[in-house]
C-alpha cells in the first residue's frame, strides 16, 4: 500500500461504467481531495489510498451484472490493496462487481418487481463503527438514490446470522419514520439490506449511489458525509 | 469438436421471478395445468478435445461453470456434452 499521507483515491472505470465523473466531481470540486480514474486493464497502481468502483453497467452486465469484470486485470491488485487493509468501496454495479468477485458475500438477483428502479429512497445508517458512515449518526435516516434492476440482495441464512453478528449491514431501506419492512423494501433485498461491509470492515458496498447526492441543488446532499467519512479515515 | 450445452437456473429456495410472471402468463392462456415454470439460461460451446480424456474435460466445464458461467450462491447448473 501507499504510503502517502494525503487521501488520493482510485476511482476504477470498466467498459460501461457511467459513475465515474460524478465520484470524481465530488472527490475533487467539492472536497478539494486527490483522485484520478484507473483504467480497468492496469495492473497495479501505488499511488492510491482509497480505491472506488463506481456504477453504470460494466461490459453490458452480460451474463451477471459484474460476472465479467471481476476478471479485469485491476482486480487482482483490489483483492491485494483490500487484503492489506486498503479501504474499497463499491457503488451500484460496483457493489455487484465486489459481489461477483467474493470481495464481499453474498450475491444480487433482478429485482422482484423485474422492474428497473429509479428513485430517491430512504436509508437507515445501522452502523457507524466503520470508514464509510462514521460521519453519520447511528440509526440516522438519510435520503439516497437508487438506480438498478439487479438491487435485490442474497445471502443465505448462514451468511445473514453471520453478517448479524459481526454487524456487517450497514445500511437498510426504510421509510421517512425509520420503518423497516416489506413495503419499504425497493427491490426484495433479504432484511432491507441496501449496504454491507467485510468482516475486516476495510471493503463496503452499497446499491444507493452516494455520489450523486452531495449537493442541496441536486436534491439532497446526504451523500456528502459517506466521502467525508472516508477521506477523514485516510487523512 | 465438442459441443457442450450449459443449463442455468436459479436455486430452489431462490424466489425465480421471471418463472412466477411465464408462468402467469401461461395460466393466462389457458393452460391451467403447467405447475411450476423456473427460468434460467442456456450457453452453448464448443470446445476443442485435442486428445484430453472425457473426465478432463468435463472437470475444464466445471471449473468454468462454477468460476464464470454460474453463481454458485444463486444459481444450480447441469451440463451435457454432445458429440459430432
Amino acid at each position: 500500500m501507499s504510503g502517502r499521507q494525503k487521501p488520493y483515491f482510485g476511482i476504477l472505470v470498466f467498459p460501461g461504467t457511467n459513475c465515474e465523473t460524478d465520484c470524481y466531481h465530488v472527490l475533487k470540486n467539492l472536497l478539494k481531495v486527490d483522485c484520478k480514474y484507473i483504467w480497468h486493464k492496469e495492473k497495479r497502481d501505488d499511488d492510491i489510498n482509497a480505491i472506488i468502483i463506481p456504477g453504470g453497467f460494466s461490459y453490458g452486465d452480460y451474463l451477471r451484472s459484474g460476472a465479467v469484470a471481476k476478471f479485469s486485470p485491476i482486480m487482482s491488485f483490489v483483492r491485494d490493496f483490500a487484503q492489506n487493509g486498503g479501504l474499497v468501496i463499491g457503488i451500484c454495479n460496483g457493489f455487484q462487481i465486489l459481489l461477483e468477485g467474493n470481495l464481499l458475500p453474498g450475491a444480487m438477483l433482478r429485482n422482484d418487481t423485474l422492474k428497473f428502479i429509479c428513485k430517491y429512497v430512504n436509508l437507515k445508517v445501522e452502523d457507524i463503527n466503520n470508514p464509510f458512515a462514521s460521519g453519520y449518526r447511528k440509526d440516522e435516516i438519510i435520503n439516497m438514490p437508487i438506480r438498478h434492476n439487479e438491487g435485490n440482495y442474497y445471502i443465505n441464512n448462514d451468511g445473514l446470522k453471520s453478517l448479524k453478528k459481526n454487524n456487517q449491514i450497514l445500511l437498510r431501506y426504510c421509510d421517512e419514520n425509520g420503518i423497516i419492512n416489506e413495503n419499504t423494501n425497493p427491490n426484495g433485498s433479504v432484511e432491507n439490506i441496501a449496504g454491507i461491509c467485510n468482516k475486516e470492515r476495510n471493503v463496503f458496498g452499497l446499491m444507493p449511489h452516494p455520489e450523486a447526492c452531495c449537493e442541496e441543488l441536486l436534491g439532497s446532499d446526504n451523500g456528502l458525509k459517506m466521502f467525508k467519512s472516508m477521506v477523514s479515515f485516510i487523512s | 469438436m465438442l459441443k457442450v450445452n450449459v443449463y442455468i437456473t436459479l436455486k430452489k429456495e431462490i424466489l425465480d421471478a421471471q418463472g412466477l410472471v411465464i408462468k402467469k402468463a401461461i395460466k393466462q392462456i389457458g393452460y391451467e395445468n403447467v405447475k411450476e415454470v423456473r427460468f434460467g439460461k442456456f450457453i452453448q460451446m464448443e470446445i476443442d478435445d485435442n486428445g484430453k480424456s472425457e473426465d478432463e474435460i468435463k472437470k475444464e466445464i466445471e471449473y468454468l461453470s462454477d468460476k464464470l458461467l454460474a453463481n454458485p450462491n444463486i444459481e444450480n447448473y447441469k451440463y451435457e456434452i454432445v458429440r459430432n
